[in-house]
């Protein structure tokens, strides 16, 4: 098992290797830079040189990407070139708060999409199926933004009972007052992974309930529920994956998301340091981020391996 | 948007608002909550970024300039007016020369007092590279609109005089100050860097910045000690925050997040008005242009005569309509009743035929088509709604003989563009930027159209160069009364709307939308609005 996690981390060296170097790569067929945008061309050329100097951005590329990887090897991750705060501050910030409506997120859509997913198969053909399915469809399908969107028309501008925008006072949320910011961006986060979840936890069941040890579970006489369960064990690994890549994905930040509920998180931050050519704050996201991807999709494969013995041979 | 109406609708929310026990959280008396359009909290230190909206917000609120802006009328353009500054004047005998008279008797929030020693402090965080306060963000930014102060061009003289030196006799110097800000030397002493005062900015201002936030929001508390009694602000307290999406700011201003926003969507604006909201707006020095493109070799825009043509085939008043009247017709740099407009020749129209008729005389038709590709951006500030505007344009403008195209961009690319010469790869081929640039007084002129400030030196950055303007700018440069200075300048204005360097499409009316608690705002003709004599009524 140690063998496993430790194989894992090893590869993921060279792919956050790669994935800074892609944004690396990226930034650079950008046209100008953080200097270009934030200095008009009046301001003095030695002002603008020491902004350059000071960030590094009048080295060649290959110079600049070299020193900010011995940065981040020392766990610097620079300061902005906008604010002149540190990085670390502001990345941490951000990914503090989308954690706070992600993690919530992944929750409830892993909750409803096994439920609505195993319902839908359980009563595979029925009414019933047609409706779970349906409503994992429109999870899916429609575009998320555009739902949040609505549902601030609804709750916040007609029903006036939610807040639209804005994640309410700081701190860990505890009372109506605070938690109340929390609910509509919540479930219009929830809705990917839980529609993506109840059609692979659907598929998933009934594939498994049409194979023999089911009929041999059956034949020794468990009652359905009790067949269910162990078919429920069966399809656990596949959507544990999902929702290991799908909370992976929400870290990122919806960018969409983000926006029309006005949250300072991790996807509004990366969206600002992209328009300012903000490398410092980029590409430390980037990797950051990229960083607690590999590490969750270790720790699905870890749980993925514990639950299935097959995967660890 | 949903409207707030029928029964049903506010049946369930009755019942829902019982069945919660929620409705909005009560805030203190006197908050006033303003949703932005920029991306963040503007810089705290002083030197705000984020544009203009920056200066708006976190200039001249929590800091005052040596020279303010005077935003107490809706009827005219706003001017100058004294700030830290109490008087100033130029040499006669060396009109490089400005002496400043300080304001006596101001402190900062910190207490310590504002004087001569504070001011120079201050230009030294811009001008002066060993200075341990020198800010090289902050000094881009402030040197970054010209300001035409020699090196080492300011001193004190005494405890409350400075004196400046400038490159050369600039008649307008007082205006180039009035962005540049005044903190106090002892908070940056106490923090030890520019990134530490950001948490804590101390300044002069009417308003103390407090609780700041990044990209959240910021405090600004009232300062009952200001040193303009009569700009001691009504309310105790204004809370900015920055919301770029429009329709978040909607919905933000809807359910009662905040009492006020910037710039609300054009096609809001009649349920605003039916929802109770009140919608103000007043045009403003802002311009709405296409910055044309005299250098770039085969560019139809050198020819003064396409430049007239194509400023004859703008159909302005379809735009206003497309805008839901959150703009008007812009036929020069400035607004038309502005007395420093003039008598120019040509008074643009939407005239297909006078138009066609040019550009037959520059030796285009319908075989031949006068072909532009112009440089426009998804959004970004000031830039009002600039995909439906130019395929609008696009359209109109096909009428007249323009095959137009547009090379559609994000924002920095346009900054990057405009920062670049026009025939440099950074301009994608364009024969035109659409770009909003600052109009707020004459300096800005000179900016814009001096043909010695091309890009990649300036911000021409057409290169349009007309040397009657050039002779006539630094006639007005070198003014030293008004009546002369006047005269310079509406001649200036002339030679803009005939010789036509940008298309003159509209000027933005500087739109808003607050609930009706809100009194007591006056919307001046300005980039920069006072929030002191905003109240709130109970």
């Amino acid at each position: 098992m140690w063998f496993f996690v430790a194989r894992r981390i090893l590869y993921a060296v060279p792919i956050l290797l790669g994935v800074s170097l892609v944004v690396f790569v990226l930034m650079k067929m950008v046209p100008g830079d953080a200097a270009d945008i934030m200095i008009p061309p009046e301001a003095p050329k030695e002002v603008a040189d020491m902004i350059r100097a000071r960030f590094g951005l009048d080295q060649p590329m290959h110079i600049q990407y070299l020193r900010w990887l011995q940065a981040m090897a020392s766990g610097d991750l620079g300061t902005s070139i906008f604010t002149n705060q540190p990085v670390a501050q502001e990345l941490f910030s951000a990914l503090g708060n989308t954690f706070k409506i992600a993690l919530p997120a992944v929750f409830l859509g892993f909750s409803l999409g096994v439920l609505l997913g195993a319902l839908a198969a359980y009563y595979n053909g029925t009414w019933l199926d047609k409706l779970f399915s349906g409503v994992a469809i429109a999870g899916v399908s429609l575009p998320h933004y555009w739902v949040g969107m609505v549902m601030v028309a609804i709750f916040a501008v007609v029903l006036n009972i939610l807040p639209g925008q804005g994640m309410g006072p700081e701190g860990f949320p505890s009372s109506w007052e605070h938690i109340k910011h929390y609910v509509l961006p919540v479930i219009t986060l929830s809705l990917i992974p839980m529609g993506i979840i109840s059609r692979l936890v659907r598929a998933n069941v009934l594939e498994i309930r049409s194979m023999e040890f089911v009929t041999a579970l059956q034949a020794k006489g468990l009652k359905g529920r009790r067949v269910l369960l162990h078919i429920m064990k069966n399809a656990a690994p596949s959507a544990l994956a999902l929702m290991g890549l799908q909370f992976g994905y929400l870290l990122g930040g919806s960018i969409l998301v983000e926006t029309v509920f006005n949250w300072p998180g991790s996807g509004s931050l990366l969206n600002l340091a992209i328009f300012r050519r903000d490398i410092p704050v980029l590409s430390a996201t980037i990797l950051v981020l990229a960083t607690i991807f590999v590490v969750i999709n270790i720790v699905v494969d870890v749980l993925q391996a514990l639950i299935d013995p097959r995967i660890r041979r | 948007m949903v409207r707030r109406n029928g029964t049903t609708l506010r049946l369930a929310a009755l019942a829902a608002t019982a069945l919660m026990g929620a409705t909005a959280p009560a805030l203190a008396q006197g908050t006033l909550r303003i949703a932005m359009t920029a991306t963040d909290v503007p810089t705290t230190t002083g030197v705000p970024n984020n544009g203009f909206e920056g200066v708006r917000f976190m200039g001249f609120t929590a800091f005052d300039a040596l020279v303010n802006w005077d935003l107490s009328k809706a009827d005219k353009p706003a001017d100058i007016t004294p700030g830290l500054a109490e008087s100033w004047e130029q040499s006669k005998s060396d009109t490089k020369k400005w002496t400043f008279k300080l304001r006596q008797g101001v402190t900062f929030h910190d207490g310590t007092p504002f004087n001569a020693d504070a001011a120079v402090w201050n230009l030294d965080r811009s001008f002066n590279k060993d200075a341990k306060q020198f800010d090289p963000q902050g000094s881009a930014i402030n040197r970054g609109r010209p300001t035409y102060i020699a090196d080492g061009g300011y001193k004190k003289i005494d405890d409350y005089t400075i004196e400046f030196t400038t490159t050369r006799p600039i008649s307008y110097f007082p205006y180039v100050l009035t962005t540049i800000f005044y903190v106090s030397p002892a908070a940056f002493e106490k923090a030890g860097s520019w990134a530490e005062f950001a948490k804590a900015p101390i300044g002069t201002g009417p308003f103390i910045a407090k609780n700041f936030k990044p990209r959240i929001s910021i405090d600004l508390d009232k300062n009952p000690n200001y040193w303009n009694k009569a700009r001691i602000p009504k309310v105790d307290k204004v809370v900015l925050f920055p919301m770029p999406e429009a329709n978040t700011r909607l919905a933000a201003l809807r359910s009662g997040q905040v009492d006020w926003v910037e710039v609300p969507p054009p096609d809001s604006i009649d349920g605003l008005k039916k929802a109770g909201f009140t919608f103000v707006s007043n045009s403003y020095p802002h311009v709405w242009p296409w910055v044309l493109n005299t250098a770039k070799a085969d560019s139809p825009f050198r020819d003064v005569k396409v430049r007239q043509a194509i400023n004859y085939c703008v159909d302005r008043a379809g735009l206003v309509t497309l805008l839901n009247g959150t703009a008007e017709p812009s036929v020069g740099f400035f607004k038309k009743t502005d007395a420093r407009f003039g008598n120019p020749k040509n008074a643009y129209t939407f005239d297909p035929a006078k138009a066609k008729a040019l550009l037959a005389e520059a030796g285009y038709g319908p075989s031949k088509p006068a072909k532009g590709k112009i440089m426009i951006s998804t959004s970004g500030s000031g830039q009002m709604l600039p995909l439906p505007m130019n395929e609008f344009l696009q359209q109109s403008m096909k009428q007249c003989g323009f095959d137009i195209s547009f090379e559609v961009v994000e924002w920095g690319t346009v900054l990057v563009a405009f920062r670049a010469e026009p025939t440099a790869p950074q301009a994608a081929g364009a024969d035109a930027l659409n770009i909003s640039l600052v109009s707020s007084d004459v300096s800005m002129i000179v900016r814009w159209f001096y043909g010695d400030n091309s890009t990649p030196k300036g911000s021409n950055w057409g290169h349009w160069k007309n040397p009657e303007f050039d002779a006539t700018l630094l006639k007005m440069e070198t003014a030293t009364n008004q009546d002369d200075f006047n005269k310079a300048v509406i001649s200036m204005h002339e030679m803009l709307v005939d010789d036509a360097p940008w298309v003159w499409i509209v000027h933005d009316g500087n739109p808003r939308a607050m609930t009706t608690k809100v009194e007591g705002f006056v919307s001046a003709q300005s980039w920069f609005q006072d929030l002191t004599s905003v109240s709130l009524k109970k």
